[in-house]
């Protein structure tokens, strides 16, 4: 199971699908006034924030995309048949012995320092394996993508089926799931986050598994609340009478009126699965290749003398500016979707 | 705008003169109150009359300078007694309001604050403007509860909004409106919200104690019954302009205006059985639809041709009585906006 | 009233026995005991070696209630252990666990709950200002302040502040604890400030929008037209119909908190639960872990019964029913 979610054509049939999917999404809101008038106004509020965006997420996909050279070049055989992604050949490929400074020609220490094999070509400098630093936060994207937008795609379907069956079926349905919440929302989420994956190992697909467990049931609370409404609605009502089956009112009438949820719920989720990942990764139980790992060197590499700052700075921005995009583009998707801030701005 | 010449400041308890409130609109900003004149005496009810969204309750929260954001009072004057009100600093206008002037609003359910008991609320109105004890503060809101018709005072003055009906609570806001004897009482749709049984009961209640301290009532309403049942004077409002005005019997006997009379001509009472009721053909307009001429010209039946780029002219075709249209500058004209009255007979009739 | 503290108080040992049952899940079945022992005892350890630190761990027993073993299983165990506070011993250096939390108890109260008070009045107070200046350049400064604050990992918050008192503006000491009352502030005062600071971001974005909702209420203009000035209007009747949102966040808020002096403490070296509970997952130490997650929850279930509680003095609607 994992070899095949490692294999890098899984991760090309991923892009594939999302491009797919991303295709089939922007007929969607094309043919829905109301969708399609929501992401105009996005457009015209936060045209920067998605522009930022977008340059993540073709990074993101531009790493997800790899293949094996299948001839040997020059003499190193094991890169040879080791599947590279765009971003790796486009960047990677200059790899040096320890810290450097950004385009310095040497190494950082040893005295005299000895010169570096690519000198002048890491124009963020490079890390305590050489390994350089521009790759590594580029390489980030996709690890910073993957951990909240997969995190938030496993989450979300689930708080939706236990929201909106304890919402809809009432009784026992929602005494389990109530049950359920409120066992998992006692424990402080760090912790039932750091316990879970000390359970299940880790890795990328364990942290993100995790986050998902301990995050969907602040979700499922609003999508519970949102369908006890919902149900009792005049509109649902007369379907019900004119015979409508259970199913078919779930679906054409409480799904529907939950989206503006999901949308906002996506959005807010995702940046702050990126912040915990970082906390995890400092505890040394976060994703493989994330921001958060590069920081939690920073604790050592700032008290050195001199002082590396490029790494954590590098991490540390390539997050926050996407993190800011995300914040702002959701504040302006909950502005626009939310029916109660909607009506304070008439 | 001239503001009628026989209006003396002394004899009214407030006076509104040209006052302009403007909302943005896109880019421009439009007068959602367009020079309103107007003056209540003491003991008089002014009742402003017109459908939603014709900027009476704008012009009411104008003279108290509440207007919400982005809302402005661009200009104007409201005068109380030597006062005038929009010309004030902050302080001082937090002692008028309540004070001097005072507003009821048209929901009771939600203009109560809904974890303070309703005595507390109007204690602490009281207690804004005197320099009194709670006790005392206290004792007088048992009066005042009894004053104004609410059964066992003295326990529903701790009672939270949510335990009282939507008529008690309306009498809670009136108590708390008249703790102080305001000189001027702003009164927007005070009835709407409640049941018609008890919509008489709180009019009624509303002119017994005006008679006892005098105040000076703008009434804000819809309800033509409403008017009938109270007002000494009307004034009917459209797309943010006062279009007529005078004593209630002369405007809704004989109304003048095009406006008016579809006004009363669509009142279900009105109409005689079997026959169809009338209607103003057209949509309201929104405000940032207005045009400079006359707001009504795209429905009024008496429409003529510079009606929709000159502003109306005032006309006053009695003592005391206000009309702005075009049609009624010049001869009055023989046409029948669909009531079943003949209008020449109206006007004769002044 | 007692009816429902009662209802209430009930409902939460049901949490409790929930938790015990997750608890169960993940540190008995999902890991299996052989390889804690192996962990603890290293990869190269004998079965022999395995089976007596089971033994002494109390690890040894059949997992569920069967025949035979009603009582003595690891089951009946974890959930007599946990019921009674008898925590035992620590997986990696056998210390007691429940002396170590008393140990740390001190420092870690003392860390949060200036941390929790200061940031909560501090967040509300600028969050009223702003609201107050709603669809101004100060409110839009200020919201955009707030999403800057959001958008840093807490990492960054104390990586930068270390870096910037300690190693360039020397004002305190970056890490360490002394508990002798003179001094302790000193070591406490920077954690204290960078965690207020991190958390500022999204405590003002949060109350912003709960007191804008409320600002817009009838109720506040009736307060204005009675003459109530701007702050009467604001820390009295605004605030106070905002009370049950903010304190369901200041209870939802728990939790991170402790996330959060989890960082503080260990990044400051500060001897608390939060670098005890580091220190045990740097260790594999699950029984250590197990437990702070368990007093955690315990807590957390604690303080939303008294949340509940207090929602009824907060808001009368809720009180009388």
């Amino acid at each position: 199971m994992q070899a095949i979610l490692e294999h890098h054509w899984f991760s090309n049939a991923v892009v594939a699908a999302l491009l797919l999917g991303s295709v089939a999404l922007s007929v969607f809101v094309h043919r829905n006034e109301l969708w399609r008038g929501a992401a105009r106004e996005l457009g015209r509020r936060r045209p920067v924030a998605l522009g930022v965006l977008a340059v993540y997420v073709g990074i993101g996909l531009a790493d997800s995309v790899a293949w094996v050279d299948g001839r040997m070049q020059g003499e190193d055989v094991v890169s040879a048949h080791q599947p590279r992604s765009a971003v790796e050949r486009a960047f990677g490929g200059r790899p040096e012995k320890t810290y450097s400074r950004p385009f310095a020609g040497a190494e950082l220490y040893g005295t005299p320092p000895r010169p570096l094999a690519f000198p002048g070509r890491h124009p963020l400098g490079t890390d305590i394996l050489g390994r350089d630093t521009l790759l590594l936060t580029l390489r980030g994207v996709r690890v910073a993508l993957l951990v909240g937008g997969l995190t938030s795609l496993i989450a979300i379907p689930l708080a939706l089926l236990f929201g909106v069956s304890a919402g809809y079926f009432g009784r026992r349905v929602d005494d389990v799931v109530f049950f359920v919440m409120s066992t998992l929302a006692s424990i402080p989420g760090i912790l039932l986050l750091i316990a879970l994956v000390m359970a299940l190992g880790q890795g990328t697909l364990q942290v993100c598994l995790a986050l998902a467990v301990t995050s969907w049931v602040s979700f499922c609370r609003i999508a519970r609340g949102e369908t006890m409404k919902l149900r009792e609605l005049d509109y649902v009502h007369a379907a019900r009478l004119m015979g409508v089956s259970e199913v078919g009112i779930v679906w054409r009438h409480v799904l529907p009126n939950l989206m503006h949820l999901v949308v906002i719920t996506f959005v807010l989720m995702f940046s702050g699965q990126v912040l915990v990942e970082a906390v995890l990764a400092w505890l040394g139980i976060g994703a493989a290749g994330s921001w958060g790992q590069m920081i939690a060197q920073a604790k050592d590499e700032l008290s050195r003398e001199p002082v590396v700052y490029w790494n954590v700075l590098a991490a540390g921005a390539g997050m926050f500016v996407l993190l800011l995009a995300i914040n702002s583009v959701g504040d302006a998707i909950r502005d626009i979707l939310d029916p109660r801030t909607r009506r304070e701005r008439e | 705008m001239a503001a009628a010449k026989n209006d003396s400041a002394g004899s009214e308890s407030v006076r509104v003169r040209d006052l302009v409130t403007t909302f943005p609109y896109g880019s421009r900003r439009v007068a959602v109150v367009d020079q309103v004149s107007f003056g209540v005496a003491p003991g008089e009810v002014l009742a402003l009359v017109g459908e939603s969204g014709c900027g009476k309750s704008m012009t009411a929260l104008s003279m108290l300078r509440l207007v919400p954001k982005p809302g402005r009072v661009e200009g104007g004057s409201v005068r109380l007694g030597e006062t005038e009100v929009l010309e004030l600093d902050v302080p001082a206008m937090r002692r008028l309001r309540g004070h001097q002037m005072a507003m009821i609003f048209q929901e009771p359910m939600s203009s109560l604050n809904p974890v303070q008991a309703v005595g507390a609320q109007v204690v602490e109105a009281i207690l804004l403007h005197e320099d009194t004890t709670v006790r005392a503060a206290r004792k007088r809101t048992v009066e005042l509860f009894a004053a104004v018709g609410i059964p066992d005072p003295r326990t529903r003055i701790d009672a939270y909004p949510h335990q009282l009906s939507g008529g008690l609570k309306q009498r809670v806001m009136i108590a708390m409106a008249l703790a102080l004897r305001p000189t001027v009482l702003l009164a927007d749709e005070p009835t709407t919200a409640l049941d018609v049984t008890i919509q008489a009961q709180i009019l009624r209640l509303m002119r017994e104690l005006q008679r006892d301290t005098g105040t000076a009532i703008l009434l804000i309403t819809h309800d033509l019954g409403v008017v009938n049942e109270m007002a000494d004077r009307v004034a009917v409002m459209y797309g943010g302009k006062i279009v007529e005005m005078g004593n209630r019997r002369a405007v809704l006997g004989e109304p003048s205006h095009p406006y008016t009379r579809g006004l009363l001509a669509a009142m279900p009472g009105r109409a005689r059985r079997g026959e169809p009721l009338h209607e103003i053909t057209g949509v309201v307009p929104q405000p940032a639809e207005w045009q400079r001429g006359c707001r009504f010209a795209s429905r009024c039946p008496e429409r003529l041709p510079h009606c929709t780029d000159q502003p109306a002219p005032r006309s006053e075709p009695s003592p005391a009585r206000e009309v702005f249209c075009h049609a009624r500058v010049g001869a009055p004209r023989d046409i029948d906006p669909g009531s079943s009255r003949p209008v020449v007979a109206a006007e004769e009739g002044e | 009233m007692l009816a429902y503290v009662v209802r209430r108080v009930a409902y939460g040992l049901v949490t409790v026995v929930g938790v015990l049952f997750l608890l169960f899940l993940l540190f008995f079945t999902i890991t299996a005991p052989d390889d804690v022992a192996r962990k603890a005892l290293g990869e190269k350890a004998q079965q022999e070696q395995i089976d007596q630190w089971k033994r002494l761990h109390g690890y040894d027993r059949p997992l569920l209630p069967g025949p035979g073993h009603v009582r003595d299983n690891m089951l009946v165990e974890h959930f007599r252990r946990m019921l009674t506070f008898d925590f035992g011993r620590s997986d990696a250096d056998d210390t007691v666990i429940l002396d170590r939390i008393k140990d740390g108890a001190v420092p870690s109260i003392l860390l949060t709950t200036p941390l929790f008070l200061v940031g909560l009045c501090l967040g509300i107070l600028l969050s009223l200002f702003v609201a107050f200046f709603r669809e101004t350049y100060i409110d839009r400064t200020g919201v955009f302040l707030a999403v800057l604050g959001m958008s840093l990992s807490i990492l960054l918050y104390i990586i930068g502040a270390q870096f910037l008192v300690g190693k360039l503006l020397r004002w305190f000491p970056i890490s360490g604890y002394d508990p002798d009352p003179a001094v302790v502030w000193r070591f406490l005062a920077l954690p204290v400030v960078v965690g207020i600071l991190s958390s500022l971001g999204g405590n003002v974005r949060f109350y912003r929008t709960v007191f804008v909702e409320e600002v817009n209420r009838d109720y506040v203009r009736t307060a204005r037209a009675k003459g109530a000035g701007d702050g009467r209007v604001m820390l009295r009747h605004v605030l106070g119909n905002a009370m049950i949102p903010i304190l369901t966040n200041v209870v939802m808020a728990i939790p991170f908190l402790f996330t959060g002096s989890l960082l503080l403490e260990a990044f400051f070296g500060i001897p608390g639960l939060g670098s005890m509970t580091v220190d045990a997952i740097d260790n594999n130490d699950f029984a250590t872990l197990r437990t702070m997650v368990y007093i955690d929850a315990l807590l957390f279930i604690l303080g939303q019964i008294l949340t509940d509680v207090s929602y009824t003095v907060a808001d009368p609607r809720i009180r009388l029913e």
